[in-house]
Order: C-alpha cells, then structure tokens, then sequence
C-alpha cells in the first residue's frame, strides 16, 4: 500500500461526501416535482411526452397501480430490446455485419438491461452492432436507473406522508429524472469523456500499421455516450468485452476518477433527499455514515490484499502487488477501489478482472454484492434497500426495549417487518439455492475456467452478481450457454422485481398511516449508537448467510494461496 | 388490478417509443455530431500517425511489441496478443496452475533477456484489457540495458527517455506509454 494509493481513496470519498448535498437538493426538486432551471428548455418536452402518452402528471397513484405500471413499462422495454436484438442483422447501423444475437443470449441480455444488471454474457465489440448498442441497450440504461430512483421516491413518499392513499405518479417520476437528471449529466460527461479519448463515431473499427509492421484492427463505435450512462446509472454494461478496463472506455487516470465517482453520485445524493423528504436532514447524513464505514472497511481489506500479492508469483521472482488483470494507469489502488465501488453500488463495471484478484481482494467485491448492495447501492435500489434493512435494525431495537419500533414518524408494525424480510429473504435463497444447483449438475460444472476453490467461486458470483443485480462476473466463468444465460436470467428478474413489489407493498402500507411525533420513548435513529446498530444488522444479516459458501470458495483459495498450492 | 393493467399499456408503449427515439437515436447521434466537432482525433480512436500520414496505432491503446529493440508491452490476453477486436484479461485466479506456468515462463524469458532482481509486476502479467499501453517505470527501466546494448545507445540516455515519457498523474500511478516511448527510441536516429 502507498500513500499514493490511500490519497486517492481519502480524495474520492471526501469528493463523494461534499457533492451529497447539492445532489440530494437537485434530486429533492425532482421529488417534489418542483421547477428546476432546466425546465426553461426542456419543459415543452415532458409536456409532450405526457399528451402524446396520454398522462396527467398531478393524477397520482396507489402502490399497487404504481407497481403495476412499473412492471408493465419494463415489460415492453424489455420485449423491444429482445426484438431489436434478434433483428440485428437487418437493422441498419451495422458496420461490421454482425448476425442476430442468439436466442438464449438475447432473452438473457434483455432481462440483464431490464433489471440494471447488464451482465454480459457477450462480448460486446464482436456480437452487438451499433444499433444495438444504441438503441436496444442504451435506453434500458437510462430508463432502468430512472424506475429506481422513482421506486426510491415512492418509498420516502411512504414515510414522508401521513394518512395518504397515493405514493407518486410513476410516469411523471421517470418522465422527470430522465429529463432534468442523467440526460443533462450524460450530455456534459459524455463530452468530457471524447476530450479525455473515448471513442464517438459511427465507424465499427479502424486498422493501423503498428511499429512492428503488424496489422491491428481497432474496435470502435459511439463508446463515450453509452458509458456516460453505463457509470452514472449504475448499470455497468460495458461497449466492450474488458467493459471499462479497456484503454477505449475508461482511458486515463481521470476518467477513472470520474467513472467512480458517477457510480455513487446519484446514490449518496439519495441519502441527503431521504433525510429532507422525512424533515430531518440528520436521518440521511446517519444512512450515508453508516454505508461509508461499511464502504472504507471493505476498501481497505481489498486494497491490502491486492497490494500485497500472491505469494505464489513471488516465489518465481515477481516483485509487489497482484498486476494480473489489471491495468498499469489505474494502478493497484486505483482498480481495488474501483472493485469495491462497482459492487458496493449495483453497477458492475470494472476496471480490472476481478476473477484475477487474489482470494481476499475478490472475496470484498463477492461480499458486498451479497450485503445486498446497500452500501451506497445502485441508484435507487441502493436506498429502498437500505431502507429495508432500517426496518429490520428499529425492530431488533424494539425488541430489545419492549416498544412498538417507529421509524423517522412511522410506526413500524408486524406488516412492514414481515414485508422487509420477504425481500431480504430472497437474496439469499435464490443466490445460494442455483449456485447448488450449478455446483452438481452437469452444465453447471462445465462452466468454470479455473479449478479449485477458486472454480467454486466463479460460480457463487456469477449468481450473487444476477440476483443482486450487480453485473461484474468472475468472467473465466462460460456463460453463454443455454443452462447459465436462463438461469442467470431467472435470477436477475427474481432479483430485481421480487424485491420492488415488496417494498412498494411497505410503501403504500406506510404511506397510510398517521405521524408519530417523536417522543422520550423513542429509539433515535440519528446517533452514533443507531450508525452502529444498522452495520451490525447488516453485517450479521450479510455475513451468517453467506459464511459457510464464502469458506468454500475464497478463503479455501486464500489457504491454498498462502500454502503454494495450485490447481 | 385489471383496470391497473389496461390503463398502463398506452402510457408503456407510448413512452417506450419516445424515449427509444430520444435516448437511442437521438441523443448519441448528437453526441457523435458533438464529439466529431469538438474533439474530432479523440471521437475517431485518439490514432497516431506517421510522417506519411499513415496511422500506426492510437495513444490510447496498447499495441504489441515483440521484437527484442524495442521495449516490449506487456502479456495480453487479447485474442493472439493486442487483438483490438478481441478485448480480455486472462481471467486466471490466484492458485491457477496455467497462470503459474506461464508466469514461470515470462520469467524465465525476462531472465534471459538479462533483467536480474525482483521482476516489476507488470512485465509478466496480463492486463484487464489486453490491451494496456503502459508500462510502469520500474517495468520500462528494467529493460533499458537491453535497448542501450542492441541499439548502441548510452544506458543514461535511454533511461533519460525513460524519464522524460513518464507521466506522473495527480491522483494515479506512473505510467510510460510503450508506443510513445519506442517512437522517440526510433527518433533518436540510429536504429
């Protein structure tokens, strides 16, 4: 470790923190369905789009129609982007002449955008034209980032309100996101991204006669756009194969800066709005304490693992830290934070092969997706599930003082808890139950690259990154095959909307009930004793669950690692 | 719930095409408008170009350098080796005996080629990409003897070259881009 390294990861959270404020104001005006300054040109816009749509913004919904809607909206995304897919070859906007994207892979990868996933089971610059790119992926990254921060909105609606029927308008929530949100974002970073030398053409590729006198032909495409939204939306899907690792999408050691700090942008902003939404900005600064102490401690043992290396190469004379799979301007630091940050938010974009980290390095990314990416999160899902688990925290206080739990007003009842643990429940059980499934059949086993503990391991994060909806993979891992893209793909829609529909039913269900004010009784949820109360839940939640598989897959690797043993 | 249902299909697919032409069509056709008007040699590749004009690679990307005068890019993973349409890591874990094999082998190459001590990470790893155009500084001044020795060139002056591509980033590692560096190898006249 240098200091270097530990300068880089204090700047980007003191970056991270200074920004959640104004983010969360910004996000708060949205919430509210106030004016912002953007509305000056894009006001006719949302307009339109509601007349031709035929939605009147101030009419708002009970949960179950805003689940309804939510549900069938992506429904139709998700069938589009299947159709656009297996149309490819007749599309236009395909320069290199790329055939129809399998059956198998087009079902897996239009769930896979649909749920913010965008697990790639494809190698982007050899299966997925520019239209494709565009049009079939590039809207589900806006558009699933939207339906969670509107799903996050539903459910601070649900606290923030007393005695109402109705949590929002779904269609004006991502209508108003989309347009007074990433789009104006996407447009400055994009832009910021081509200056730093991400591609932006419609050319597929160009050849150059190297040094050497070889030929090498270079994959290019409308990159920068796509991944101005891949990182700020947590969806982490990436042009390429080597996603944001390759020179073409993620460049230097700014753009690195910068696509880390758009993964938690939106996230930590939430946090500050929840705080304001619930009349007490306190509530929110205690929530983002509570993720960035589970944030820095994660970090810092990925860091440490990483930086000092396998024993094993150094052996054969190799000096320093693990290099393999990672690039020399990240850097060590630069890609185990990277790693901790994409998996800690449900983004899933990486800068490093993270099936190359040594056992501990790759156990902290594998570890915070099964936290239930609630340190900072995906935009949206990040919060909702936090939120599940504050619910859980204020029962187990309530528990241990003999009081009906409340939470910011609300008091938190046998429904809530019950509703809370169905969602957190599910994580779980699917993750563990299909990496069983995988690690005896047949089809499954024929899936890892690598033997040992380590091909275990492949497999549990393939299925902890679906459920989870995060997207990042131990990529040795073959999953384009029929029995992964499907069940993969079961997963990531069990993932995705077996926890929202829950959450909504709590939101709804809070929404209607009356406010409690805060008495001498009440368990405060804003100190350091609540701060620690919510990692311990989370922690113990988290770590009793998945301790056991975690022995099977990496800390057998780390044991074998420090004896020299390989397979 | 069925009225929940049909009242949601106009919206839905109403919205999904507007927001399909808006943020599939529309707004990466101006971004790619934008970015070829601002920064026209980044938005095609970032491409380097001979006296000729003829284009020998990109700043950006890695390129690989086999031959025994110039200093040599790291292993990739990338199809045969610097494959740019075949981005990838090797994907191999910390206990894989194929990642074992082949760094013994790299090592031993490294050794014959006279590079003695602790050998710098980077010269026998792969990248995530394949594709990476740097190497540390340690990884390029380690071979410096060797290009001094076959090009007969004084040992301080190419490690003065070393030197003078390094970029030190604020917040980042030292880096030496190979492609840059063995351009201004090339430059120094003999050959």
């Amino acid at each position: 470790m240098t200091m270097q390294g530990w300068f880089l990861i204090l700047a980007f959270v003191a970056i991270l923190v200074a920004t959640a404020k104004p983010m969360g104001l910004w996000l708060f005006a949205l919430y509210e369905g106030r004016r912002t300054p953007l509305h000056l040109i894009l006001a006719p816009v949302e307009r339109g789009f509601y007349a031709a749509a035929g939605i009147d913004p101030a009419k708002e919904q009970g949960w179950r129609r805003y689940a309804v809607h939510m549900l069938i909206f992506n429904a139709v995304l998700m069938i589009l982007t299947y159709a656009l897919l297996r149309l490819q070859a007749v599309l236009p906007l395909n320069p290199t002449g790329l055939p129809a994207v399998g059956e198998h892979l087009a079902f897996n990868t239009a769930i896979s955008f649909t749920a913010n996933t965008n697990w790639q089971s494809y190698a982007g610059e050899s299966t997925m034209s520019n239209l494709s790119q565009m049009l079939a992926l590039t809207i589900h990254n806006f558009l699933s980032a939207a339906t969670g921060i509107a799903l996050a909105f539903a459910l601070f609606r649900g606290f923030g309100r007393a005695q109402a029927k109705t949590v929002g308008n779904f269609w004006a929530d991502i209508t108003r996101i989309t347009l007074y949100l990433l789009l104006p974002i996407c447009i400055v970073y994009t832009l910021v991204l081509i200056a730093q030398g991400v591609p932006q053409t419609l050319a597929g590729s160009v050849s150059v006669q190297t040094l050497e006198g070889a030929r090498q032909t270079l994959a290019l495409g409308p990159v920068a756009s796509q991944e101005a939204i891949k990182m700020l939306g947590t969806n982490g899907g990436g042009f390429f194969n080597a996603n944001s690792a390759h020179p073409f999408e993620n460049p230097t050691a700014l753009t690195n800066l910068l696509q880390m700090l758009s993964i938690f942008l939106i996230g930590t902003g939430l946090t500050w709005t929840f705080g304001k939404a619930v009349g007490n900005p306190r509530q929110g600064w205690a929530i983002l304490a509570a993720m960035l102490i589970l944030f820095l401690v994660g970090t810092a043992v990925a860091y440490g693992a990483e930086a000092a290396g396998n024993p094993i190469l150094h052996q054969l004379g190799v000096a320093g830290g693990n290099m393999e799979g990672k690039e020399v301007r990240f850097g060590i630091a630069g890609s185990a934070l990277f790693a901790a940050v994409t998996t800690a938010a449900s983004c899933g974009a990486v800068n490093a092969m993270h099936d190359s980290f040594t056992a501990l390095g790759g156990l902290v990314p594998l570890f915070n997706m099964q936290l239930g990416e609630v340190v900072i999160g995906g935009v949206g899902a990040g919060i909702y599930g936090f939120l599940l688990f504050a619910i859980l925290a204020v029962f187990v206080a309530g528990l241990m003082v003999g009081r009906t739990p409340e939470y910011v007003g609300k008091k938190i009842e046998a429904r809530e808890v019950k509703l809370a643990v169905l969602a957190i429940a599910v994580l779980p059980l699917v993750i563990l139950g299909m990496t069983a499934l995988a690690s005896v059949l047949p089809a499954g086993l024929a899936g890892p690259l690598n033997k040992g503990p380590h091909g275990f391991s492949e497999i549990l994060y393939a299925f902890t990154s679906a459920v989870a909806n995060n997207g990042s993979a131990f990529a040795g891992l073959t999953a384009s095959t029929p029995f992964y893209d499907g069940l993969l793909g079961v997963a990531m829609w069990i993932g995705r909307f077996f926890v929202i529909v829950p959450m909504l039913a709590i939101a709804g269900s809070l929404a209607a009930k009356r406010q409690v004010p805060e008495s001498a009784g009440s368990f405060p949820t804003t100190g350091g004793l609540w701060v620690g109360l919510l990692v311990g839940i989370i922690l113990i939640l988290g770590g009793l669950t998945f301790l056991p598989s975690l022995a099977l897959g990496p800390i057998a690797d780390h044991l074998a690692m420090l004896g020299g043993h390989i397979f | 719930m069925g009225k929940d249902f049909t009242s949601a299909l106009r919206p839905a697919i109403v919205l999904a095409l507007l927001f399909a032409a808006l943020l599939g069509i529309a707004y990466p056709l101006a971004m790619t408008g934008l970015g070829q008007l601002l920064f026209p040699v980044q938005a095609n590749g970032s491409l380097v170009r001979d006296a000729s004009g003829q284009a020998i690679g990109s700043t950006v990307v890695g390129q690989a350098f086999t031959g025994e005068r110039y200093f040599r890019t790291r292993p990739s993973a990338a199809g045969k080796g610097y494959d740019g349409m075949a981005s990838s890591g090797s994907n191999l874990g910390p206990t894989s005996r194929v990642l074992a094999d082949r760094v013994t082998a790299d090592v031993a190459a490294a050794r014959a080629a006279g590079i003695s001590g602790p050998l710098p990470a980077d010269l026998v790893t792969a990248s995530g990409s394949g594709l990476d155009p740097d190497l540390s500084p340690t990884a390029a001044l380690a071979q410096a003897p060797r290009i001094a020795r076959l090009r007969g060139l004084p040992l301080d002056r190419v490690q003065a070259l070393v030197a003078s591509i390094t970029v030190r980033p604020l917040l980042g590692d030292p880096r030496v881009n190979v492609l840059a560096l063995n351009r201004a190898l090339d430059a120094t006249g003999r050959r």
